[in-house]
């Protein structure tokens, strides 16, 4: 058994590894280096809302100081991408830390606001910081990434840099969430007050589990800073957090593949079929208000369940 | 002298702005004293009321006071049929509801607004002069005819709604499915139909409050359901989520605050007062919010 999955995580990736050779195609590429990083957005969306059950709005806003802390230190202070890559990361932790702090007695909806209104605060203030951030705006002509003497140019060589922090971050998370710290989010999820009677310091995990989260945010933004190579205030909207937010509700909350599905169903089909590409909000709301109607857990859940009917009666595998 | 009447001045401009915050902070409540849930989506309801009162007006069949009412009525019908498609299926298939319906609200929000867009585009829709305007000067002071009928019309909405809620039968029953929805059905209530009559009120009223804003400012656009709907709700969350008075009041405060805050700190952050009000707010009267549970509809 342990043989069978390991080939078919070996085979995966290697189909994964070969996807630049077989889509050539500009556009194409860019479309897969998009919902990777947006796979990597949902799926640290999940550790928050997913399992430790805590509404948040705002992950494009993580996104986006992480991206802006990279075009900064990168324009000003001309300093490595490997270097302001995790700085970039650690920063967006920092401020998340700093965010938390004061919401960890929200819950629900009020945390949900909170953590909108934040966003709304980062907004402004990437509009309003001149000096820093050029406003509107923007910052153009952000450095391509170097390795000795190999540049990060082309779509394959991003390509690759964004599925190696993909799948970092999703097995990053899956780690963090088979250890105590996981079984304690989800207990916090669960039942916070029996949580802590339980003896689980809620404060302490729910900080560590924003943080965690902000960090792969902040490199997702990383990410895009150097790649797109120029970041404004419009490049990490509301939308965007709402379409981040959709991604694992949709596809399976606190699942593996959930935020995956999540982020290939919202963000590559609307692209695919075109007709629907300036529809795809449209989608993502239509789509989660029919899946919380029929089935709150997700198409994963919704998969779960008809496998469960189709084969024998068994009990249900849990909600992790 | 001159810095009294200015500072006069923005007290009226606050009072006006505030009262439809107050307008709209009423569905919020209200709907929250009911299922325990927020719904999401109202800020986005009032934006379509405000685009249902201009396609009537551009029919041209329509004058201000007619298209008023007959946006009320739509809007009135959207609210009904959100909440049945929406919330009502995730309501009745059982225990925990509150946390899906939340994300079905965020649905119902990015839908309307993503539909908005597309049909009217991002631009700003000016509604023209609907209304014929007047300003009186008091004392150098000026309010319009415009400011005067916003006030007006919402103080009295707001009469009528708490004669509605504490006089009349269907208010009694709205208080009692308020205080215990099992009760109240025990007692013969019509939950269901209570649910709908509040989400019919809460969206009448959000889109009386948006065509009125739509006139005063001359400018109806997508994105102005989440602007007011975030001040609404920071109306509703320092007024104490579930109570009908406290959203008045509150409404109007978030008005007066948000005006003076942009006349006299920074005119650019106008919009980020609300969400600095609703973190404090929340910051230092959590007891007060997560209190305010089931039974504190009560008007």
């Amino acid at each position: 058994m342990t043989a069978r999955r390991l080939l078919s995580a070996l085979a995966a990736l290697a189909a994964l590894l070969l996807v630049p050779v077989l889509i050539t195609d500009d556009y194409g590429l860019h479309l897969i280096i998009m919902t990777a990083m947006f796979m990597m957005l949902a799926a640290s969306q999940d550790l928050i809302y997913g399992y430790a059950g805590q509404l948040h709005l705002g992950q494009a806003a993580f996104a986006a100081i992480g991206a802006y802390i990279t075009a900064v230190l990168m324009l000003r202070f001309n300093l490595s991408y490997w270097l302001v890559m995790p700085l970039s990361g650690l920063g967006t932790a920092l401020v998340a830390l700093l965010l938390s702090v004061p919401t960890l007695r929200l819950r629900g909806l009020y945390l949900g606001l909170a953590t909108l209104g934040f966003s709304e605060i980062v907004r402004l203030t990437l509009i309003m910081w001149n000096d820093v951030t050029r406003g509107p705006m923007g910052l153009p002509g952000i450095p391509a990434p170097t390795f000795g003497s190999f540049v990060f140019e082309s779509k394959a060589s991003f390509y690759y840099m964004i599925l190696a922090f993909t799948v970092l971050t999703v097995v990053a998370i899956q780690r963090i969430v088979h250890s105590r710290m996981g079984k304690a989010l989800m207990a916090i999820r669960d039942d916070e007050i029996a949580a802590r009677a339980m003896g689980v310091d809620s404060s302490h995990y729910k900080l560590t589990a924003f943080s965690t989260s902000a960090f792969f945010a902040g490199i997702a933004g990383s990410f895009y800073s150097v790649y797109i190579s120029f970041i404004s205030p419009d490049s990490f909207k509301m939308m965007d957090s709402f379409l981040i937010f959709a991604m694992p509700a949709l596809g399976g909350m606190g699942t593996v593949a959930g935020p995956l599905i999540g982020a290939l169903v919202l963000y590559v089909l609307p692209e695919i079929t075109r007709v629907f590409a300036e529809y795809r909000m449209l989608w993502v709301g239509g789509l989660l208000v029919v899946t919380m109607v029929l089935q709150p857990k997700g198409i994963l859940g919704g998969m779960r369940a008809l496998a469960g009917r189709l084969r024998r009666p068994r009990p249900e595998p849990g909600t992790d | 002298m001159h810095g009294l009447q200015q500072l006069a001045q923005q007290l009226i401009n606050g009072l006006v702005i505030g009262s439809v915050y107050s307008l709209i902070a009423l569905g919020y409540t209200m709907v929250f004293g009911i299922l325990g849930f927020i719904n999401f989506a109202h800020g986005d309801v009032y934006m379509i009321g405000s685009f249902i009162g201009l396609m009537l007006l551009g029919t041209g069949a329509f004058n201000f006071a007619t298209a008023l009412v007959g946006a009320a009525i739509l809007t009135g019908i959207v609210g009904i049929a959100i909440e049945k498609v929406a919330y009502r299926p995730i309501r009745q298939s059982g225990k925990g509801f509150e946390d899906t319906m939340l994300v079905s609200a965020i649905g119902v929000s990015i839908f309307l607004e993503t539909l908005a867009l597309i049909i009217w585009g991002t631009e700003t829709h000016p509604m023209g002069a609907v209304l014929h305007k007047v300003s009186y000067q008091v004392g150098g002071i000026y309010i319009s005819s415009v400011q005067l009928l916003i006030l007006g019309l919402a103080v009295g909405l707001m009469v009528v709604l708490h004669l509605f809620v504490t006089r009349t039968v269907t208010g009694a029953a709205m208080r009692a499915t308020a205080q215990n929805m099992m009760a109240a059905r025990l007692m013969g209530i019509s939950v269901d139909r209570i649910v709908s009559v509040t989400f019919a009120i809460g969206s009448v009223l959000a889109a009386i409050g948006g065509l009125l804003v739509g006139a005063y400012f001359d400018a109806v656009y997508p994105l102005m359901g989440w602007t007011a709907g975030v001040k609404a709700f920071t109306a509703a969350v320092v007024g104490g989520v579930g109570s009908i008075p406290g959203a008045m009041i509150a409404g109007v405060l978030i008005g007066l605050i948000e005006t003076l805050g942009s006349a006299y700190i920074s005119s650019g952050f106008r919009d980020g007062f609300a969400f600095i009000i609703l973190i404090l707010a929340l910051l230092f009267f959590p007891s007060g919010i997560f209190q305010v549970r089931r039974g504190e509809g009560k008007s």
